[in-house]
């Protein structure tokens, strides 16, 4: 039905009597790769946890493919606290665990890196095939279902061999390089077999060289597997590098919206996001 | 309510006692994030103590602030031996630590006792009897829960108005920050094991003059009830404490009695042995708060960050 | 490159897979003749079947907190139902009418051992699910003791005297088959096959391999994931309410195993043994072993058995060199001693023996680079 692949719609998250994101709206459409940009604190990872299922959002409407995954009004002690828009206005509450989210086709990285730090490269990309099992514990552990396991690790390898760390599949996963292990994040992401991917600052600490490589790398993957990527980002040149759009926010509050070109010129980012650069 | 007084009292009597004991709990969690499995074994270890000072024939007045010296200096060397050195340790290690260190306090007392029951010295005037409303019972009785409240608010006094007392409510706030702050952790965890292993040992008096006798094993039942006090009360606050204290040592009492109370009333005609589930009521108990509002009475919220 | 290709994918055993089942076999083969030439009154077989029970129970706590991430303490309740279970099912219908001498026994079906052991474990499994329930979503110093809760009130359920007809109150219950009748009588009573210490090793044996199975495949690999990291387990689809259960209920059928292994190595059982003394027990030996290391746990409680029942023994007795008589020695001083070494693992080898790995892994060169061990713990 919609191409929208992503819809926040009013989406509004406060913590206690903090607003961390307030009412966003914003879509993103398949094959794009979007961009989130704002400020340090300015409530993109909140975001991000309302979309994935971390935050069950205070007020508002996400949606997935046309399918709703996240609806909430303020209730209880919140109908007093709340300190948003457009209460009253939505009525379901409908809520996901984020391995639920996962399972339908989001997924996501860390912007401190969670890898699975005692495990290899190759078990970390292995795990994430686990959401696609049809063994159950008994088959799994008597390997009844034999065919299945190897069919796991076949695809994991195979990830590894496409982002190119099949030469360090054996490794213990902490133990590589900084930039490998973000892209390690990336490629565990993809094994869940996602349509829309989320990425949290996935250049963070990398120099330039390698930041540009990610650009190069986050655009392939798009293309081989057809995805559709919102990331959020503070490197300027790989954000309007490689997004089709961009979003911007401050105080969790929506304040620019469009192209790249659109984005870097709108005075009010300049003064917002700009202005204040920690970077 | 000739039948109930007797239990109520020594419910009182005792959650008191458990109270003295749970603040130590409540304490050391609150700035360590530690459940101290040791501590009620510090508690055992404190009565055991009594009885050995006693047989030397000091006198009472010498034995008992003695009992408490001593307790507060092994309740300090636990700290420093078995704690620090693992404060950045991942937190199991420490809990493990922690029933290491209960391992070997209850090994150490049944090496020493032979693994005998040994008999608690008789105070006088606390052990004597008194008439309260027709029921008989001991001094000490009444005087826990008095005494529990000017420790208690002795306690707070501390807490709020000393350099002492600011720098643990800091620590139990924010350690890192506070460390960052110059707040010297070290001595304040410190300071925070000496106060908790002073008022056990003041609770291990009034126990034991209670229940008469010390084994190796009498502190893990008040130790973990103490601590299910704490979680009830909300960890970390002492007031929550002894709240929580006081109605597991009213609720445990009234249970022992319950098949008495309810024959009495009429309401059953058999026993129905429920005297059994005394220890476990105290459980159902945690289990129960934990579910249902897992900060405790008092405790304060703390949100996860991802 | 082509090399790591082959490992992963295939998984062939390796030569250092073989050595460790060559080990494995020797030690069964060993466990067989010792029993058919050394007399069975021997202290070395007391160790080796308390051993061997440990060895399951350890590795069943070990697969939650060492696995999973699952800090828990209930393993002495549901090696108690375990016990009861079985000892109640596989108890003959003559016997019983002695055993429960105030209360007219409800049960009327005896099993044979070895659906009686299944029993056991499927009911403590049953019980660990509906504990599970509320008590996995708490985080960990808090599950730990809500689960050590519940062990006491299991404990205090079964000696209920209501509950009389079942598990004969605060009684005893003895007479069912134990370990010494798996040995092989001939018509005058005398014993021609010993397979006493034996039999427990194959069923500890049976049930650590089917643990070592399940923790690689691909929930065992979730359930590291649990423990490495939830947040990101989560993010990767693993929905971690269930698999907290199943390890958590799996850990128990095993503990639960563990138990009416137990029950028939003491002969009799009585609820009120089985404190949280057991459990921590059973956490010493796991720490000892190494948290995460399925080997460990089986290396660290036969140490631990046999320092507690056996090498240490002569601690606790009055000793001389020539005429001078050892200080210190007396009743209870071997348990000191043994909780100073404890102490001295916890605080300076958290590792344990084995740290993560396993048997295989001491044949294998060092090819990882060295796996971060204390953080899995948490």
């Amino acid at each position: 039905m919609s191409e929208n692949v992503l819809r926040l719609q009013d989406v509004t998250m406060q913590f206690g009597g903090v607003v961390a994101v307030n009412n966003l709206s914003m879509r993103v459409d398949e094959g794009e790769i979007v961009a989130l940009i704002g400020p340090n604190g300015a409530g993109k990872t909140t975001a991000f946890n309302c979309v994935t299922g971390v935050y069950e959002p205070t007020n508002g409407e996400i949606w997935f493919q046309g399918k709703r995954i996240a609806s909430n009004h303020p209730s209880g002690k919140m109908k007093k606290l709340y300190a948003g828009e457009n209460m009253g206005k939505y009525r379901h509450v409908v809520r996901y665990t984020p391995d639920r989210i996962t399972k339908m086709g989001i997924a996501r990285t860390f912007q401190n890196i969670r890898l699975f730090k005692t495990q290899s490269v190759f078990e970390n990309v292995l795990i994430a095939t686990h959401l696609r099992k049809t063994s159950n514990p008994f088959t799994a552990t008597f390997r009844i279902n034999a065919r299945e396991e190897r069919k796991m690790r076949e695809e994991a390898m195979e990830l590894l061999r496409i982002v190119g760390l099949d030469a360090v599949a054996e490794e213990a996963a902490t133990s590589l390089p900084y930039g490998k292990q973000r892209r390690l994040e990336i490629a565990r992401a993809l094994a869940t077999k996602p349509k829309l991917l989320l990425l949290d600052e996935p250049a963070a600490g990398m120099n330039p060289q390698e930041t540009d490589e990610l650009g190069e790398f986050i655009r392939q993957i798009k293309e081989h597997f057809q995805l559709t990527v919102f990331m959020i980002e503070h490197h300027m040149n790989l954000v309007m590098d490689i997004s089709d759009r961009i979003y911007v926010i401050d105080f969790g509050k929506l304040i620019a919206e469009g192209t790249p070109a659109r984005v870097r010129d709108n005075p009010e980012v300049i003064q917002a996001y700009l202005g204040v650069d920690e970077e | 309510m000739s039948t109930v007084l007797p239990y109520l009292l020594s419910g009182i009597s005792v959650g008191g006692q458990y109270a003295l004991i749970a603040i130590g709990y409540t304490m050391v969690y609150g700035i360590l994030r530690l459940i101290n499995f040791a501590h009620g074994d510090v508690f055992m270890v404190a009565g055991i103590l009594m009885v050995y000072l006693n047989a030397t024939g000091l006198p009472l007045y010498v034995t008992l602030p003695l009992t408490m010296v001593i307790t507060v200096i092994i309740g300090f060397l636990i700290e420093r031996v078995a704690y620090k050195p693992l404060r950045n340790a991942p937190r199991m290690s420490i809990m493990i630590s922690a029933i290491g260190v209960s391992y070997f306090l209850q090994n150490m007392v049944l090496y020493v006792t032979g693994g005998l029951n040994k008999v608690y010295p008789t105070i006088p005037w606390i052990s004597q009897s008194v008439n309260v409303f027709g029921a008989t019972t001991r001094m000490v009785t009444l005087i826990t829960p008095v005494l529990t409240l000017i420790l208690v608010v002795l306690l707070v006094l501390l807490i709020n108005h000393t350099k002492v007392g600011m720098a643990m409510r800091a620590v139990s706030k924010d350690f890192e920050t506070s460390q960052l702050m110059g707040v010297k952790i070290n001595s304040v965890i410190s300071t925070t094991f000496v106060i908790g292993s002073f008022l056990a040992a003041v609770g291990s008096i009034l126990y034991f003059t209670n229940y008469n006798t010390v084994i190796q094993t009498s502190g893990a039942m008040p130790g973990l009830k103490a601590f299910v006090a704490a979680v009830f009360g909300g960890i970390g606050s002492i007031p929550g404490a002894v709240v929580g204290a006081f109605i597991i040592g009213i609720c445990e009492n009234l249970i022992k009695g319950l098949d008495l109370i309810l024959l009495k009333a009429g309401v059953i005609r058999q026993t129905l042995d429920l005297t059994t589930f005394s220890d476990a009521f105290t459980f159902a108990l945690l289990i129960v708060i934990l579910i249902v509002k897992p900060t405790g009475l008092f405790g304060e919220k703390t949100t996860d960050k991802v | 490159m082509q090399k790591g290709w082959t490992v992963s994918q295939k998984k062939r055993p390796d030569a250092a897979t073989w050595i460790a089942a060559g080990i494995i076999l020797a030690v069964y083969v060993a466990v067989f003749v010792l029993e058919q030439i050394i007399p069975p009154t021997t202290m070395l077989f007391t160790v080796l079947k308390k051993g061997a029970t440990y060895a399951l129970v350890a590795v069943s706590m070990n697969l939650l907190n060492g696995f999973t991430g699952l800090f828990s303490l209930g393993q002495a309740g549901f090696m108690l139902i375990g016990a009861y279970v079985y000892a109640i099912f596989s108890m003959s219908s003559e016997v019983r009418d002695r055993v429960y001498q105030y209360f007219d026994c409800a049960i009327g079906i005896t099993l044979p051992v070895i659906p009686a052991i299944l029993l056991a474990g499927l009911v403590a499994a049953a019980f660990a699910f509906l504990i599970g329930l509320p008590v996995l979503r708490l985080k960990s110093d808090y599950l730990a003791i809500a689960t050590l809760g519940f062990a006491e009130i299991i404990r205090a359920v079964f000696q209920w005297k209501k509950l009389g007809p079942v598990t004969n109150g605060s009684n005893m219950l003895k007479d069912y088959p134990t370990f010494n009748d798996f040995n092989i009588v001939n018509a005058e009573g005398k014993v021609v096959l010993y397979l006493s210490t034996l039999v427990p090793f194959l069923i500890a044996g049976v049930c650590i391999a089917a643990i070592v199975l399940l923790i690689n495949s691909t929930y065992g690999r979730s359930f590291k994931a649990i423990r490495d990291d939830e947040v990101a387990a989560e993010a990767m689809g693993i929905n971690l309410a269930r698999h907290k259960q199943l390890a958590f209920c799996i850990s128990s059928f095993f503990a639960g195993v563990g138990g009416a292994m137990l029950a028939m190595f003491t002969n009799t059982i009585q609820a009120k043994s089985f404190t949280s003394a057991m459990t921590y027990e059973i956490l010493l030996i796991v720490v000892i072993g190494g948290i995460g290391s399925v080997t460990g746990s089986c290396i660290g409680s036969f140490l631990f058995v046999a320092c507690s029942e056996w090498w240490l023994r002569f601690l606790d007795q009055k000793q001389y060199i020539g005429t001078w008589e050892v200080p210190l020695l007396r009743n209870g001083f071997r348990l000191v001693v043994f909780s100073v070494i404890i102490m001295v693992v916890v605080l300076f080898y958290r590792q344990g023996l084995m740290g993560m790995r396993e048997l295989p892994d001491l044949f294998r060169k060092k090819k990882r680079s060295a796996k971060p061990g204390k953080e899995a713990a948490q």
